[in-house]
Parts: structure tokens; C-alpha cells; sequence
């Protein structure tokens, strides 16, 4: 404190190269991690889907489970300018009127250019529960007289996939995330173990990794997900299949705690503590778990896309969350045969946010690991 | 080089019984057990069954005894070569696996083949030309493969194949070669079939392979010796190929641990997804059914067959490239 009182520096004195030496770690991290710009945007996109997802019923015109009566309609078309040109500033949609083939029997959608409808934001629709604490009915955007947008179309039984995809969105992100915490105490108490102690414990949960990575997954996770019991309520069903994802999905973890462990087992200021007296205990959480918590976060981030993409294969296959529950797995459910995507392809929107985030998590771990090692 | 073969072999062992515990495991957790759910079966076939038949079956599977008992019973009969009956099916298992199994082994097989022979000349490719535009294409090919979850590749392959093309690229066999016994036209038909599974399987592993053959080479051409060389006026082409290329690719070899459980893994939900017959579709099925033995013994093989496939993968480099065993045991 006197230091800093004493010499007074203002900023500017400091050189480029002196910045370097006085910054804390953490410091040096974050601005490496800045000079990532993908990874700064992957972090801006999670962080607006998880905020649609906390936010779910505000985002989405309807609930999940309501019905309309547009069964199968594609993706509506929203408009800015009508048909004589003229530009409005509410964007609108038009009026789908729904035929049917007289041959095939299939229906199809055309747009009544004669009825448009604006989209109101901020308006006042269905009620629902926030939080399941505040009622409200304040939805962002959605239309006054008719049923729509469908921004993304509607399925077989016409619920608006756009409002469904927006629910699913809670599961679907929030299991990685709930996995990922569960594999990370697995991961680091086995870990944290077999770096720390080493000797029998060590052998033995080394070879129990080896035997976990060598199995193939799917199948695995397939067969103890088929054991949850279908009258399960959603929550549980949920918390199993998250279990299920995490029992296979600690080994990376581990691996990574025990190898730094065992470099930084051999630091002198490790000795050193041990010879002050420290407990086993403070010197691992004081001293060794910051060395490596930069670490951690990378393999932490680097594994959710993993238990994201083992809950959609699984709900896929009716085998992880099911219906009422919605997962962006259990939408692209309805998606399976070919002679569906055919004459539905919209069906298989609920993929792309998939492929987002998965994306999303990996350029976001990609940049955490650049930053990782900051004196690199 | 032998005591590290038989110490490999020891521990595949136990792996492939630890494995069999697991599938045990599987077996037992279905609420109600194997002979109900039989005798339901039976009984719905309209045949009756007496209580003779039902105290052999008891003893043939163990039944009221307790799981460890039950375990080594299951174990016993298997050693037997009786690893029970589907009831769905109303086949021994072991049938069903022996038309199945060799199938999901061919596919592997040509997979693992495909993803190796694809990352590799693309990784190289991508370190020499780094920040080119091809590199940039491969590198975003690459994350996107990584991100595209198996079964919807397979959707989006069918899709547009039955839009664009009119043609619905499920199965492995045409129709009329779907019950036919094997000859030349059958297993040229099947050729024609295998690309779109190759490909929907693959692709995760090989954008997984490209990154790190791309990075392991970067990090070499980086090195003093690869400046020595060019210094010395060695050919570009004989010096990337004798050294750093060579170097670079031992990494790779030791990813085969985790590329073959990936493309069994990726096999089961592909071959749901592109009705293939092969054994994801049977496991598939005898999830969906309770059917426990069916089921049990598909995971047994399916795991014991990826241990046993990374054993001989191990065994064969250390032969080949004896330095690897060092790097293993430390």
C-alpha cells in the first residue's frame, strides 16, 4: 500500500513491457483472451441463448404444449413491405390459408396477401409462469387477431416450433451445464486423489479411466438410459439422464487434474508448504487448485458441448427426455423419417441450434485455452 | 516387446470381464426379470407351460438365486456359448449376433480406414498452407464436422439426397439382395451402399484427427532442426516427409484409442438413423422391448470388440515402432 502511495505512477508511464510484469495472472488471461475474437463471440452468443432460455416463456408467443389450428405449416414469411410497395414499420404477416391436394390429400399453406397481420412487441398474450414465481403474460412479440407468427413453422399436432424450440432450449443448455458440475466433482475428488497421493489409489483409478474410455459410449449411455422407468416425472427423468451423461464423462477431467497435480506436486513452494506445516487439505485448496484452475475451466467448457450433443442422440432416440418434456433432442424426434423431412424440412430447425451452440462451446474453449497459459 | 504384449493381454482380459459385469448389470436393471416376461410371451402364443418347464428354466438362468450367483451362472452358460434368448426375436442370441456382428465390424473397419486416409494428407496440407484460404475452409469444415451431431448428418445426407436425387439412401443391400445369400453381386451392392454410412460416421473422427495432425505438425516445422535442414539445402519435399511429417504422425497413432470406441459409438445411433442392419438397430430394439439378454450381449460384444480392436492396434505399432511402448508405460 506504501509502494503505491510513494511512487505515483500514472498510467501512461508504465511501458507496454512493464504492464506485462505487474499484471496478476488473471489479468493476463483476460487479455489474451480478448485478442480471441472468435471466441468472444461464440461468448456472446451463449450468453444470448441462455438468455432466451432463463427467459423462455417471455421469448416464446406460446406455450410449448398449445395447440393451433395450423397443423404443419411452414415457416411464415414476415414482410416490411406490402403489395403495392409501401413500407410499415411493424413488420406483418399475411393470413396462411390451408388447402388440401385433391390428389394427395397433403395440405399446403399460400398467404392471403388480402389479411395482414402487424407484429406487436411488448404485448400482452397468454399468461404464464416465470420462474414458476411471477405471473405474467407479457410476451415479445406476437400478433393481435390471428394465431402466428410462425417464425419457424409448426408441427404435426400445430404447436408453433418456434415457441417450442425456445422451451426446449432450457433443457437442452441446461444439461451440460448440470452434467459438467457433476463430472466435475467426480472428476477432480478421483483426480485430485490420484495426482495428490499417487502410489495403489492411483493405479487403480488410472486403470478404471482407461477401461471407461475404451467402451464406446453411445451404446452405454443407450442401455442405462432405457433402464430410467418411462412413469418418472420430468425433473427426475432429467436428473438421470444428466447421471447417466456425467458417469461417462468425468475421465477427461480427472486425467487433466491428475497431470497437473503431479508436475505441481514437485514445485518447491509445495515443499515448502509441507514443511511449514500446512494441511494436506489447504495446500490443495490454497495453493494447488488455483495453479491449475485455468486448466479445469477449459475442460469444463471443451465438455459441455459433449454432454449437449449425448442428451439430443439420446432424446433423439426416445430414449432421454420425453415428451411433454421438450429438449431440442426430443423435437428433431418428429424429424426421423425421410419421407417426413420431405415434405416438413422445417422440422429440423430445432438442429441448427445444436450445431450453434456445440460450435459456440468450442471457440469459446478454444480461446479459454489460448488464454490458459497466459506466459506462454 | 513379449512382456509388454502379455501384460497388454492381462489387462484385456480383465477389461472384457469388468466389461461383462457392466453388461450383467445391464441385464438386471429392467424392473421384473428374464422369465416373466418370458412366460408372458409363451403364454400369449397360446402355449401353455407347466411347472417342470418353468423350474428348468429357472435353473438354466439362475433364477431366484442371488446376482452374484446369477452372474456366474450367466457367465457359465456363456462360456457354453449360450448367452440366452431373445424373446422378441425367438432366436438365441448368439444367432442374432452372428448375422449382425460382422457387419457393424466392416463398417468400423472401412471407417476407421476412411478417417485416417482422409485427416491425414488434409492435416498436412492444412500446417503447410496455414492461414490459406484452403486452410481456412478445411479448419471451418473441421469445427463444423465436430459440431454436427451424427444421426442429424445422416438426416440431412437423406434429405438431400431424397429431394435433389429422388433416391432414399437408407439400408445396406438392395431389396432384392436383402435375404440372398452372399455372392460377388450382393457384396458389389453393398460397396454401393457403404460410402453414405462411411461418410456420416466418420466425419466427427476425422475433423477431430485433422486438428490434431494439423497442430502436431505446426509444432514440429517449428523446431531447429527443420530450419538446419532447409539451411543444409535439403529438398523441401524429402525433408518434410523424412522428418517432421514422421514425427507429427506419432501422435496420431496414439488417438486409435479413442477413434474406435468413437465409431462404434457413432455406428449405433448412424445405423438407427439409416435402418442398417447391424447391430445398433438389434440393441436399439431390444432397449426399446426390455428384450435384457439380447441386449445385455450386444453391449458385451460391442465393448469387448472395440477393447479387443485397440489391442491389436496397440500391439501392431509397438511392433512396427517399438519407441511407443516406452511413451505408453511412462
Amino acid at each position: 500500500m506504501k509502494k503505491k502511495g510513494g511512487a505515483k505512477i500514472k498510467k501512461g508511464e508504465i511501458s507496454a513491457e512493464e504492464e506485462f510484469y505487474v499484471a496478476s495472472q488473471w489479468q493476463l488471461m483476460w487479455r489474451k483472451f480478448k485478442k480471441h475474437k472468435l471466441a468472444i463471440d461464440a461468448c456472446i452468443v451463449l450468453v444470448i441463448l441462455y438468455l432466451i432460455a432463463i427467459f423462455a416463456g417471455f421469448f416464446a408467443p406460446y406455450d410449448m404444449l398449445k395447440r393451433t389450428l395450423y397443423r404443419d405449416c411452414p415457416p411464415q414469411r414476415i414482410h416490411f413491405f406490402d403489395e403495392e410497395g409501401r413500407f410499415h414499420l411493424l413488420p406483418f404477416v399475411y393470413k396462411m390459408e390451408r388447402e388440401l391436394d385433391p390428389v394427395t390429400w397433403r395440405p399446403s399453406f399460400t398467404e392471403d396477401k388480402t389479411k395482414k397481420y402487424p407484429i406487436y412487441f411488448l404485448i400482452h398474450g397468454s399468461k404464464y409462469k416465470l420462474w414458476k414465481l411471477f405471473e405474467t403474460d407479457i410476451h415479445l412479440f406476437g400478433t393481435k387477431e390471428s394465431e402466428g407468427p410462425f417464425l419457424f413453422g409448426t408441427d404435426k399436432m400445430g404447436r408453433d416450433l418456434f415457441s417450442r424450440t425456445v422451451y426446449a432450449s432450457r433443457i437442452s443448455l441446461s444439461i451440460g451445464l448440470v452434467g459438467v458440475a457433476i463430472s466435475f466433482v467426480l472428476g477432480s475428488i478421483l483426480g485430485g486423489i490420484s495426482g495428490y497421493y499417487g502410489g495403489a489409489a492411483d493405479m487403480i483409478i488410472q486403470r478404471v479411466i482407461e477401461i471407461f474410455i475404451s467402451m464406446p459410449q453411445i451404446p452405454l449411455w443407450m442401455a442405462l438410459a432405457s433402464a430410467v422407468p418411462p412413469h418418472w416425472p420430468v425433473i427426475k427423468t432429467y436428473f438421470a439422464i444428466t447421471v447417466i451423461l456425467s458417469f461417462l464423462g468425468w475421465t477427461g477431467l480427472a486425467r487433466v487434474v491428475r497431470g497437473k497435480l503431479i508436475s505441481l506436486r514437485e514445485e518447491d513452494f509445495i515443499m515448502a508448504a509441507k514443511i511449514a506445516g500446512t494441511t494436506d487439505g489447504r495446500i490443495i485448496v490454497r495453493h494447488l487448485l488455483p495453479s491449475f484452475l485455468s486448466y479445469l475451466m477449459v475442460n469444463l467448457t471443451l465438455s459441455i458441448p459433449w454432454m449437449i450433443l449425448g442428451e439430443t442422440a439420446l432424446s433423439f432416440l426416445g430414449l432421454g427426455i420425453r415428451p411433454p418434456a421438450v429438449s431440442w433432442g426430443t423435437l428433431l424426434k418428429d424429424a426421423q423419417q425421410v419421407s417426413v423431412i420431405a415434405l416438413y424440412p422445417w422440422l429440423l430447425i430445432p438442429g441448427i441450434f445444436v450445431i450453434i451452440t456445440v460450435l459456440s462451446f468450442n471457440f469459446l474453449g478454444d480461446g479459454l485455452r489460448d488464454a490458459a497459459d497466459p506466459y506462454k | 516387446m513379449w512382456a509388454y504384449t502379455i501384460r497388454r493381454l492381462i489387462y484385456m482380459v480383465v477389461v472384457i470381464w469388468v466389461i461383462s459385469i457392466l453388461a450383467f448389470i445391464i441385464i438386471e436393471l429392467p424392473p421384473g426379470d428374464y422369465l416373466t416376461s418370458y412366460i408372458a410371451q409363451l403364454q400369449s402364443q397360446g402355449g401353455a407351460i407347466n411347472e417342470a418347464q418353468i423350474a428348468a428354466l429357472k435353473k438354466q438362468y439362475g433364477l431366484g438365486l442371488p446376482a452374484y450367483l446369477r452372474y456366474f451362472k450367466w457367465m457359465q452358460n456363456m462360456f457354453r456359448g449360450n448367452f440366452g434368448r431373445s424373446f422378441k426375436w425367438n432366436e438365441p442370441v448368439l444367432d442374432l449376433l452372428a448375422e449382425r456382428l460382422p457387419l457393424t465390424v466392416l463398417i468400423s473397419l472401412f471407417t476407421m480406414i476412411f478417417t485416417y486416409t482422409a485427416a491425414i494428407p488434409i492435416g498436412i496440407y492444412s500446417a503447410l498452407r496455414q492461414y490459406s484460404i484452403q486452410d481456412y475452409v478445411f479448419t471451418t469444415v473441421g469445427f463444423i464436422g465436430l459440431a454436427v451431431p451424427n444421426f442429424l448428418l445422416a438426416l440431412l445426407l437423406m434429405f438431400f439426397f431424397f429431394r435433389y436425387l429422388g433416391w432414399s439412401p437408407g439400408g445396406l443391400f438392395s431389396s432384392q439382395y436383402q435375404i440372398a445369400p452372399w455372392n460377388f453381386a450382393k457384396f458389389a451392392d453393398l460397396l454401393k451402399h457403404l460410402p453414405i454410412p462411411i461418410i456420416v460416421i466418420g466425419t466427427g473422427a476425422t475433423a477431430g484427427l485433422i486438428r490434431v495432425m494439423r497442430g502436431c505438425l505446426l509444432d514440429e516445422l517449428r523446431k531447429q532442426y527443420v530450419i538446419t535442414a532447409r539451411a543444409k539445402g535439403l529438398k523441401e519435399r524429402t525433408l518434410l516427409f523424412k522428418y517432421p511429417v514422421r514425427m507429427a504422425l506419432n501422435p496420431m497413432i496414439s488417438t486409435i484409442g479413442w477413434i474406435l470406441p468413437a465409431i462404434v459409438s457413432g455406428e449405433t445411433i448412424t445405423a438407427i438413423v439409416l435402418n442398417l442392419p447391424t447391430t445398433g438397430v438389434l440393441l436399439y430394439g431390444a432397449l426399446m422391448t426390455q428384450d435384457t439378454y439380447l441386449a445385455g450381449g450386444v453391449i458385451l460384444f460391442l465393448t469387448a470388440l472395440t477393447v479387443i480392436g485397440t489391442f491389436i492396434s496397440d500391439i501392431l505399432l509397438v511392433w512396427i515402432d517399438p519407441r511407443i511402448q516406452y511413451e505408453r508405460s511412462r
